[in-house]
């Protein structure tokens, strides 16, 4: 063969070649998931009580405790999960491309995210509502006072949404600044750029519990102008996934109705006698495993490796942590609040 | 007859033209519009200087103390937090106890970089010193083999991000653009349309929206199931970037050769390749140096936008130390001076080895 | 050639012989066909399988990742399509040049970020020639201590990333500046604070329009007057005043333009409230931070194009202008600049399109361009394809556009060589 050919069929050779290497397998998330012996979750880049990394690089929080008991419930291991962190901006677009597999990041369950995100929220880990945090010295009590005022907002979030129409609704004209970042924007509250900084309430004692010079100085309106229902969500596609993602947070809620917790589980798991809890650790005969795709044991791993629902509740948010709420709507049903599993049978 | 010699008064001495004073007079204090000018900056400077030196210097507070600089605040700059801080700038989210490890891999790209710019070491195994090298700095950053202990890609961050990204886009861009400004100035049109499409599309767009692209949609042009590694999408984005402004200065050195060239070789019967290969691109890049110098300084200025896509590298990692500490946020100006003398430094250097390879090749005409 | 002789044909003083018809003339009949060979070994078909491999491989590319796009889309439920441009926005812009409301839709949201990037673009790109070529031209100063400053500013500028810069000046104006309470205020009429920069305004009113309308009469007449003084100069040598007649002209028939449209008269002065500062025209601080670090970051760019510029006109135009008895200033106005110009005008359009693709990052510190509301877009409806598309095709459209127009610059201003 002449030179010319040669390189002529060389050239398509590896033209062709390279086209019909690359792969095209279609998987489902929790075979990727099994495959790469880790979870992917992604979280907030640091809101403390919710997802926070300490200098060390450990991960603490209500939605980090979560990606960890699915974490367990799937893989067996609450520490095979590599977080993510995520700014508001990026958070839908890394979910609905695959480069992560749950989002558990203080996200408000709208019904567009849930219609036209491509995406499906697991349930409500954190009934909130927005709310505005102002320095003291401006005297102000009420958040129909802010006529005019300056507002730090997070780019991208319901945040922006409901106050433009708190604004309207109430003839403010409030005149929102918009950062990309939330560091940005808690930033430029705290520097007096914003007369008021507005983001879900317990997002707001997070940062000025955190961020503050003197957190006295800073108060938190009394007003909650809009619903912020906050709970993980998974991609659209992998039906089975998404039920175990649901049901994973429905057994932590059933453990405190249980009364199960961390310390006890072991002792409770050996010695109980109630068919409710035998079902839900697998103490018994029935595998609600099985239907999901995992082992019997997946609640007790789960619950062992974070506890239920309210231990994980004070344990990052609690009235003993700097945050300090108290259980309001999120305690349980019997108790007086809106968190209600359906039952695990 | 006359007398032979008569001697007369001395000529007055010649006005010194060299010297010190002769040279204040002339340049500063020329004509009266120079002299007013003179005044003007040596009072704006006594009226700006002394109060910076006090509250840079005199003032100051080194220690990494944060009631001595909360103290100070205002009347002398906090340098203490570069002392606090420099870890978490410098080497961003890297595990504490492992950041011996970006820091030797950091110096060795920097003295790899630093060789390759003697001419001594412009020698043929130098391309051999370069594979190593960067073998040893992947190495060293992921761990995993050899005991270390393996650190994830979006762990990385700092100086060694910013140093790895800028001189990895620009090996890899470099190829890519010559093959694409040879394409652009190509006879077949088809493969000329492609690279002036290219080339146009990417140039006029901003740096934000190719990273946004290459970081939030690479994920989802590839199949289901297989994923990217954040640092690679981010590199691929940077050097499609680089790779199409470095096209069109490679096409400004490919016009300036002389058409005698492309003819004399097709007469020696060279064939395409061989012409570009070993005539007309030694030239071509051999005149364009002095751009390509300035295009890789813009490269390294431009890696610190990846701070948008949630990489630390330099700029990030500087917001990411001090935006959630409430004890040092306040004296972000400092760590930001701090970064700027790096950033600067760096920048600097690179254009003053410009200069002086301009001045080797003999590009440059100064009068 | 004495008149009334015509060329002769042949003998002494002949025209040369014109070349025969066959060689000059168009062949007529036709030509025989040249047969194609089908050999690899000939440099067209080469060069048509190259094109077609290419063509093939960016084809497959393309298809590939389109394919995989709608897939990945169709497997998450993620709709596509421009349909939510007309969509309801729901959110508020901090800053709009045009009226805006968060019920009007993600389009209208989308064009004032259009118009903040060029109102950012365009003032910056004034600002930035003006000082730009003030520090080039002081580059060659006699005073040397303005020829350091200049060197210093534009090493300065220029070895910083403008991100760093962008976040510096920022975190400059809201450290410093007073919160809007207590804004510092001059003669009541202008105030400085963090919420930014109030500045007194006339309430625009028909007049106003009158008034625009009239400038633009009073300029053509300067530009008129202008030209014929420039024809008389030429024809007689006669020169009179050139600018006296077009800024009275201009001042004239704007002030004819304003009475006649009523004369308005009514100022929107800024005052003190008890949160800002009301009234007038306000430049937020975010607004301030990426108009002055943009343009101090490109003016030092612009002040190297331009001491390269007029470094590359040789030095001997200079002593032949001395030489023919021209004044410094008229040798840099008539001799330097315009052959500088040459050498000057395509770095500065890069500059320029370098300038407004800057003004994309301040999405960084709240400024709302186009970047920061179409990624706002994004978030809301998740057409994520859709609404980075729409930030390129603006950025590609205002390449063009100032492309274009320096193009048509260079071509009218630039020398033309023989």
């Amino acid at each position: 063969m002449s030179t010319v050919t040669l390189r002529i069929a060389s050239v398509t050779a590896l033209v062709l070649g390279v086209l019909a290497a690359l792969p095209a397998h279609a998987g489902k998330d929790l075979d990727a998931i099994k495959a790469r012996g880790a979870l992917v979750c992604g979280v907030n880049t640091g809101l403390a009580g919710f997802s926070a990394a300490d200098s060390q690089g450990r991960w603490t929080g209500l939605d980090v405790d979560y990606c960890r008991a699915l974490a367990a419930a799937i893989l067996g291991d609450a520490n095979k999960v590599r977080f993510s962190p995520l700014t508001a901006q990026q958070r839908f677009t890394a979910l609905q491309s695959g480069e992560i597999d749950v989002l558990s990041r203080n996200t408000t369950w709208t019904l567009t995210r849930d219609a036209s995100l491509g995406m499906h929220f697991v349930g409500v880990t954190f009934y909130d509502g927005q709310g505005f945090m102002v320095p003291k010295s401006l005297n102000v009590k009420s958040a129909k006072q802010l006529k005019g005022a300056t507002v730090c907002v997070q780019s991208g979030t319901t945040t922006e949404l409901n106050l433009t129409d708190f604004s309207r609704a109430n003839n403010l004209a409030i005149k929102p600044v918009v950062f990309e970042k939330q560091e940005a924007s808690t930033g430029a509250y705290f520097s007096g750029r914003c007369q008021a900084f507005t983001t879900d309430a317990s997002g707001l004692a997070s940062i000025r519990s955190k961020e503050a010079q003197k957190p006295a100085d800073h108060v938190i309106l009394p007003e909650l102008i809009s619903k912020e229902p906050l709970g993980p969500s998974v991609r659209r596609g992998d039906d089975e996934f998404f039920a175990i993602a649901k049901w994973t947070f429905n057994v932590l809620l059933e453990a405190e109705e249980y009364g199960i917790t961390q310390a006890n589980i072991d002792q409770i798991k050996k010695d109980s006698k109630n068919p409710g809890v035998m079902r839900l650790l697998g103490a018994g005969t029935e595998d609600t495993g099985k239907v999901l795709g995992l082992d019997k044991d997946w609640a007790y791993r789960a619950i062992k490796a974070v506890g239920n629902y309210g231990e994980i509740f004070e344990r990052h948010v609690g009235e003993k942590t700097p945050i300090g709420l108290p259980r309001g709507t999120n305690a349980l049903w019997t108790d007086g609040g809106l968190m209600y599993a359906p039952p695990v049978r | 007859m006359a007398e032979a010699f008569q001697s007369i008064a001395a000529r007055a001495p010649p006005v010194r033209t060299g010297g010190a004073l002769p040279w204040l007079r002339r340049n500063l204090f020329g004509d009266w519009k120079s002299a007013l000018a003179t005044v003007f900056l040596i009072g704006l400077a006594l009226l700006v200087l002394p109060p910076f030196g006090q509250w840079a210097v005199a003032n100051a507070v080194l220690a990494p103390n944060a009631d001595a600089c909360q103290a100070a605040r205002g009347s002398g700059a906090c340098w203490g937090v570069i002392a606090e801080k420099w870890h978490v700038i410098i080497f961003g989210r890297y595990p504490f106890e492992g950041q011996w490890r970006p820091a030797i891999a950091t110096l060795l790209m920097i003295a790899a970089v630093v060789a390759s710019c003697i001419r001594r070491f412009w020698r043929p195994w130098l391309g051999l010193m370069w594979l190593a090298v960067l073998a040893t700095f992947f190495i060293l950053m992921g761990g995993g083999v050899f005991g270390l202990e393996p650190v994830r890609t979006d762990l990385w961050g700092g100086l060694p991000l910013t140093v790895m990204l800028a001189t990895l886009s620009i090996f890899l861009a470099f190829p890519l653009a010559v093959l694409v400004a040879l394409g652009r100035r190509s006879q077949l049109p088809a493969i000329r349309t492609v690279c002036i499409v290219y080339i146009e599309l990417i140039r006029g767009v901003p740096l934000i929206s190719v990273l946004f692209m290459a970081s939030f949609m690479f994920p989802l042009f590839m199949p289901q199931g297989m994923t990217i590694d954040v640092l690679v999408r981010v590199l691929v984005g940077i050097t499609l970037f680089a790779a199409a402004y470095m096209a069109e200065i490679v096409r400004g050195g490919l016009q300036a050769i002389p058409r005698g060239q492309l003819e004399a070789a097709s007469t020696l019967g060279l064939g395409y390749w061989q012409t570009q290969r070993k005539i007309v691109l030694p030239q071509a890049l051999a005149m364009v140096v002095p751009s390509m110098m300035n295009n890789f300084i813009s490269i390294l200025k431009d890696t610190s936008l990846v701070t948008i896509v949630s990489l630390y590298e330099l700029t990030g990692a500087l917001a990411l130390a001090l935006n959630a500490d409430v004890e040092w946020r306040p004296f972000k100006i400092e760590a930001y001076l701090f970064i700027t003398a790096i950033y600067f430094s760096i920048c600097f250097a690179m254009s003053r080895y410009s200069l002086w390879v301009e001045g080797q090749l003999g590009v440059s005409r100064t009068r | 050639m004495p008149p009334g002789t015509a060329t002769p044909r042949s003998g002494p003083g002949a025209a040369l012989p014109t070349p025969p018809d066959e060689l000059s003339a168009r062949p007529v009949g036709r030509r025989p066909r040249r047969k194609r060979e089908w050999s690899l070994r000939s440099r067209a078909v080469r060069g048509l399988l190259y094109q077609a491999l290419a063509l093939l491989a960016v084809a497959a590319v393309v298809w590939f990742l389109a394919h995989n796009t709608q897939r990945n889309m169709e497997v998450r439920g993620i709709q596509s399509g421009f349909n939510f441009l007309g969509q309801a926005a729901g959110f508020d812009i901090g800053e709009t040049m045009i009226a805006y409301d968060p019920s009007q839709s993600y389009g209208r949201a989308i064009w004032v970020g259009v118009l903040n990037t060029l109102r950012v673009a365009l003032l910056g790109i004034v600002l930035t020639t003006v000082l730009g070529v003030l520090v080039g031209i002081g580059r060659f100063s006699r005073n040397a201590l303005v020829r350091g400053l200049c060197y210093g500013y534009v090493e300065m500028f220029r070895n910083v990333p403008i991100l760093l810069q962008l976040l510096m000046w920022y975190l400059l104006f809201v450290d410093v500046l007073p919160p809007p309470q207590t804004a510092w205020n001059v003669a009541d009429l202008f105030y400085l604070s963090k919420g930014g920069f109030s500045f007194p305004a006339p309430v625009w009113d028909r007049g106003h329009a009158w008034m625009g309308a009239g400038l633009l009469a009073g300029l053509a007449v300067g530009g008129w007057w202008r030209r014929e003084s420039q024809r008389r100069f030429e024809l007689t040598g006669h020169d009179r005043n050139r600018w006296a007649v077009p800024v009275a002209a201009a001042i004239c028939l704007a002030f004819a333009g304003w009475a006649a449209g009523g004369a308005p008269r009514s100022w929107s002065v800024p005052e003190q409230l008890p949160f800002m500062v009301d009234g007038g025209i306000s430049a937020t601080p975010e607004f301030m931070a990426v108009l002055i670090g943009l343009v101090m970051y490109t003016a030092a760019f612009i002040a190297e194009v331009v001491r390269s510029g007029i470094q590359s006109v040789s030095h001997g135009q200079n002593e032949a202008a001395s030489a023919l008895g021209l004044t410094q200033r008229m040798q840099m106005r008539l001799v330097v600049l315009p052959q500088a110009l040459r050498v000057i005008i395509p770095p500065m359009t890069n500059q320029y399109l370098n300038l407004t693709k800057n003004s994309s990052l301040a999405v960084v510190i709240g400024y709302p361009d186009v970047v920061s509301i179409a990624n706002t877009t994004l978030n809301q409806t998740g057409r994520a394809v859709e609404c980075i598309a729409i930030i390129m095709l603006v950025y590609l459209c205002t390449s063009l556009g100032t492309s274009a127009l320096m193009n048509w610059y260079n071509r009218h201003a630039a020398i033309k060589e023989r």
